[in-house]
């Protein structure tokens, strides 16, 4: 069992600030977009104004003769290059994925298909050449909600997806078991919700520069990766047919991706298509917002039915959810696991439910591709059962924190089954997390006042809003991520090599890399406090296929959790080597050497110490090694976990809404977390606070909406809303620690862990505020609109 | 995020500028650019030449007389607005306005001449400045001319600036004696900042009575305008929550068809203008 670590005097558990960010904040960073190749020439792409339509004539002619243009391309011009891999083949889908081509061919099916692409000396040649290619389309009819394009009748997109399902997919226990437990509950409530499209946002947009050396046939790619090894696997193997040493791939510092950087992406073999087109000149795509609005993947888009059992003492008995979630025009690298292992899958939450049916149908539209965005699947899960719990709380009766209380899966059930075929939870006390909430925030004092001004007539209705979470990490055990059928046919292990030089420095070496989370820091730390090494001695370096070890790239909260173990285990190693070396030269039994505080010595004989950087020598320079012992401290880990891990916590939201304009003003945002140990508590506080601003604003401002033409309506930032610092509110923090069993560090992740929390806590917070008027359910976002009419209408009832 | 290509010009004076923009009729004014650029950028606007007038001495700054009269040169940053201590004591509605526009970037670079020339539906000073009973100075080649507001802003982006005036100056009348009560009241939009609805309120208050009422909408109306009903119906009255309710029920006739988006629809737009011309009414009058 893995202890909570409460040392205040190690580097382990420290709130050192990160060390990326003077380099970061002072415009230091290197980002796609700062990147200068000597000959670099700027790809454009001209794209499909219309939703779905036949490309019946492209012209380029006029676009050639304009000045700097190197060179105009179609889609006919790369049929050599495979249409993107459909990675994670989750629900069976291989038979009917439709991927990305490079550029479409014959037909368009959203706006913003890329259809050419105009290559020329600067980026504004490029624009106003690609505004001179003349492309005739016969538009064709539009789809854009998932459910109506699995109806009679819908437009069709793909020949291979028959009504546009790209799967249907069940979990948990057969539907006609959960039917009968519905029959027998004290309570039914049903409901409808829809979890709204979102546009992931990150700060800097995506792109890609493509090199082809002719000299050496070799291809490297720089790209808003989160996952470089992955990418430079699947555009050799599948995309390009190029061997995967002949490439090779390096992302750059990258300014957020939410998930929407893990996935390949079209421009990334275009330009390198192109480069080997224009005998070896590096092109440089880079999206602007507006196309990052259009084309990058979104997330979300779930219309959902359910119908819940319940006592009349709250306890819920059975669970149907019936999902239709929208994976846009085409499918994206891994959208299939997203609404199926990562949102069906955690459908239970925090709570024994004994009878839960989930299906899942997931539907082409002419829309942009949907895969993971931050908590991809588990925010859609715990929207859902946050949602029941109320509503359960407001068909009986029973106080919405009584209900998840009484619900809970209790501290000795660990490891727990939920029975919807996800791994067995690894620890958890979510009443503890809970408790801590209510007490933080006051509730019961809440209540009163909540009355209070009820009872007054108050305009201003106060809404106090719960969301008892639990979500998946540390992705994934091979054995299970990789299951054909189910999984993405593939492992998800994590690599890390410890390298330590002659003078005692250490450099690590990751599959795993940041795109915001604070690598350096929180990996150093975990260095130096194994090795008792000062933290400026440790170097990490990541994110370029040349000199990393293999590695699946992060996302899934799965950095530290697998990534973190994996150098874990090759400190270990190191250590292990370190110590028979220092028993070799202190003459000693090896058993009887302590390594303590950065120094190896006997037993009994601290004053006769050899330190860290003394054994580093002593193996680099390799004249008195033990018998058959190899030169050099360097060991590298590739580490399988053998089960995911579990955070967990509850945040209370607190809203007033103004009874006059339907306004909502957050008064108060308390968030207690279980992500088990903690290296860098500073770090996972930014990380809550960033997950609670995405979370909470898709509960009030975000919503990707598209017209029946298939037109993108909120297209920039001028109509997106995301979350800007004035719109949130001071957050309340605090953490309960239960270790993850499951890897010698008790970690669990917090990288999504805000994210999935926030969106049920404000919903039912508003939601709660406007209760009393007879009101159970108001959709995303909660516009001052939305509910003011909701308002009117129940008054009018 | 590339715009057109198009022909920069940065004259030193004001008929400099006029000339350019005479001998230019396809050119477009940049002053602060926060609303020309982004068009630009997104190619909705393709201008085949800019005048930039940002480096024309004597166009920024502002002074008060001893009557409480007050001349802004149009060139004033709402950052500016927002500093002046001196504004602040007779028309305090200005930083009250200027510290909800946009964002810091925007109010930095941001100039009053701009927006008020720019004319945009859901800008804010549009709506104070008709409450305020503005007037601004227009400078073309045939010379100069006062405009008050009320007949400045004529539809969707459009002004009655002919194509080469410039505007140089904005004067608000002179406070005099007069009690003055003011207001703005603004739901923002959550992602752009603009208003969905703003409603700007200003009261010269006689005793207990409303002795003129002037009141301007933004955001609602297909462009700025204002709420002549419901400055009728306050006028003459004593100013009770009632008489302000009242005339803040018919605050949306005469706007004509209001505006509607996905964020919020006619309805709710109108709906807003009452509950903000209550409200902006009530703290006018110092009720609140």
């Amino acid at each position: 069992m893995v202890t909570a670590v409460e040392a205040p005097d190690r580097l382990f558990g420290k709130a050192i600030k990160r060390r990326e960010d003077p380099r970061l904040i002072t415009g230091a960073g290197s980002f796609l977009d700062d990147i200068k190749l000597p000959g670099m020439t700027h790809a454009v792409l001209v794209r499909s104004p219309y939703a779905h339509a036949r490309i019946r004539r492209i012209d380029t002619s006029a676009a050639e003769k304009m000045p700097g243009v190197l060179g105009v391309f179609t889609g006919q011009d790369f049929m050599d290059v495979n249409p993107l891999p459909a990675a994670w083949q989750a629900a069976g889908v291989k038979n009917n994925a439709v991927t990305p081509r490079v550029l479409a061919v014959n037909e368009v099916h959203q706006v913003g298909d890329p259809v050419a692409v105009v290559v020329a000396e600067d980026r504004y040649l490029a624009r106003d050449a690609a505004d001179a290619v003349v492309v005739e389309y016969d538009p064709l009819p539009v789809v854009v909600d998932a459910k109506k394009a699995t109806e009679p009748g819908a437009p069709q997109l793909h020949e291979e997806a028959p009504n546009n399902i790209v799967l249907e997919w069940t979990c948990g226990k057969d539907e006609a078991t959960v039917d009968a437990a519905l029959e027998q509950s004290e309570v039914r409530v049903s409901s409808h919700l829809i979890n709204q499209r979102l546009i992931p946002t990150a700060i800097e947009p995506r792109g890609s520069i493509g090199k082809y050396d002719p000299a050496t046939d070799e291809y490297t790619l720089w790209a808003t990766s989160q996952a470089p090894h992955v990418h430079r696997l699947l555009l050799g193997a599948f995309v390009l047919g190029v061997p995967e040493q002949k490439i090779r791939v390096i992302s750059p510092d990258i300014g957020g991706g939410f998930g929407s950087k893990i996935f390949l992406y079209y421009d990334m073999p275009l330009v390198l298509a192109l480069s080997k087109k224009l005998g070896g000149r590096p092109v440089k795509f880079f999206e602007d917002r507006s196309e990052n609005y259009l084309t990058t993947t979104h997330g979300r888009d779930h219309i959902t039915d359910i119908e819940i059992g319940a006592t009349r003492d709250g306890k819920i008995t059975a669970l149907k959810v019936k999902t239709y979630a929208n994976l846009g025009a085409y499918f994206s690298t891994v959208a299939a696991g997203i609404p199926t292992t990562l949102y069906g899958r955690m459908l239970a939450g925090c709570y024994k439910i004994p009878a839960i049916h989930c299906k899942v149908i997931a539907a082409y539209t002419n829309t942009a591709m949907v895969d993971a965005y931050r908590g991809a699947g588990r925010p859609e899960a715990a929207y859902v059962i946050e949602r029941v719990c109320d509503l359960v709380a407001q068909a009986t009766g029973v106080d919405p924190a009584e209900v998840r209380r009484r619900n809970f899966i209790q501290p000795e059930d660990f490891p727990y089954d939920t029975g919807v075929g996800m791994l067995p939870y690894d620890s958890g006390d979510y009443e503890k997390a809970l408790n801590r909430a209510l007490e933080l925030v006051g509730y019961e004092q809440l209540r009163q006042e909540q009355k209070a001004r009820r009872e007054r007539g108050d305009s201003k209705l106060l809404g106090i809003g719960l969301s008892s979470y639990v979500e998946v990490c540390g992705i994934a055990p091979s054995k299970w991520i990789g299951l054909p059928g189910e999984g993405w046919g593939a492992g998800l292990w994590e690599s890390a090599n410890v390298r330590v030089h002659l003078t005692g420095k250490v450099v690590v070496t990751t599959g795993s890399l940041p795109h915001g989370q604070g690598h350096e820091t929180t990996f150093a730390q975990l260095v130096a406090d194994e090795l008792g090494i000062p933290y400026e001695d440790v170097e990490i370096q990541h994110s370029d296929t040349l000199g990393t070890p293999f590695g699946f790239g992060t996302y899934g909260s799965r950095s530290l959790a697998v990534g973190g173990v994996a150098i874990y285990r090759s400190l270990q190693k190191i250590k292990e080597k370190a110590k028979k070396l220092a028993a070799h030269l202190l003459e000693a039994a090896e058993e009887d050497i302590v390594f303590e505080n950065g120094k190896f010595y006997v037993k009994g004989s601290p004053d006769s110490a050899k330190t860290f950087a003394d054994i580093a020598l002593a193996a680099h320079v390799a004249y008195d090694l033990p018998p058959g012992m190899e030169p050099y401290l360097d060991e590298t880990t590739y580490y399988d976990p053998p089960n995911c891990t579990f955070p967990f916590g509850t945040h209370v939201c607190v809203v007033e809404v103004d009874r006059d304009t339907g306004e909502v003003k957050l008064l108060r945002y308390v968030a207690v977390d279980d992500v088990g140990n903690v290296v860098n508590p500073l770090i996972v506080d930014g990380q809550i606070h960033g997950g609670i601003a995405q979370g909470l604003a898709q509960a009030l401002y975000e919503g990707a909406v598209y017209n029946d033409d298939g037109q993108l309506v909120t297209g920039t930032l001028e109509s997106y809303a995301a979350p800007k610092a004035h719109m949130v509110p001071t957050y309340e923090l605090d953490r309960t620690v239960t270790p993850s069993p499951t890897n010698p560090l008790g970690v669990k992740g917090a990288g999504e862990a805000g994210t999935i929390a926030a969106t049920p806590a404000v919903a039912n917070a508003v939601i709660d505020a406007v209760s009393h008027l007879g009101i159970t359910h108001l959709d995303m976002p909660l516009t001052p609109e939305r509910i003011w009419n909701a308002i009117n209408q129940a008054a009018r009832s | 995020m590339f715009p057109s290509a198009f022909e920069y010009h940065r004259p030193s004076s004001v008929q400099e500028a006029v000339q350019l923009l005479a001998n230019n009729p396809e050119a477009k004014v940049l002053a602060g650019g926060h609303s020309l650029l982004p068009a630009m950028k997104l190619r909705l606007a393709a201008p085949a030449a800019l005048v930039d007038i940002g480096r024309i001495p004597g166009l920024r700054g502002i002074q008060v007389s001893g009557d409480g009269s007050v001349v802004i040169g149009a060139l004033t940053t709402y950052l500016d607005l927002l500093d002046s201590g001196e504004l602040r004591q007779g028309y305090p509605i200005i930083a009250e306005t200027a510290n909800v526009v946009g964002d810091p970037h925007v109010r930095a670079r941001g100039t009053l001449g701009g927006s008020l020339a720019h004319c945009d539906p859901a800008a804010d000073f549009t709506a104070v400045m008709l409450a305020l009973n503005a007037s601004v100075k227009a400078v073309g080649t045939g010379g100069e001319r006062i405009i008050p507001v009320d007949d400045l802003f004529v539809g969707l982006l459009t002004t009655s600036l002919n194509p080469d005036e410039i505007i140089t100056e904005i004067h608000l009348p002179a406070v005099g004696g007069r009690k003055l009560g003011m207001a703005y009241e603004k739901h923002a939009h959550p992602a752009s900042g603009y208003a969905v609805v703003g409603v700007a309120a200003v009261i010269e208050i006689d005793g207990n009575t409303a002795k003129s009422v002037r009141i301007g909408v933004t955001g609602a109306p297909e462009y700025a305008k204002r709420a002549t009903a419901a400055e009728n119906a306050l006028t003459g009255q004593q100013l009770t929550a009632d008489a302000i309710a009242q005339a803040a029920n018919v605050a949306t006739e005469g706007l004509g068809e209001l505006n509607g988006d996905v964020y919020a629809s006619p309805e709710y737009r109108a709906h807003l203008v009452r509950v903000m011309t209550r409200r902006a009414l009530t703290r006018a009058a110092g009720l609140s």
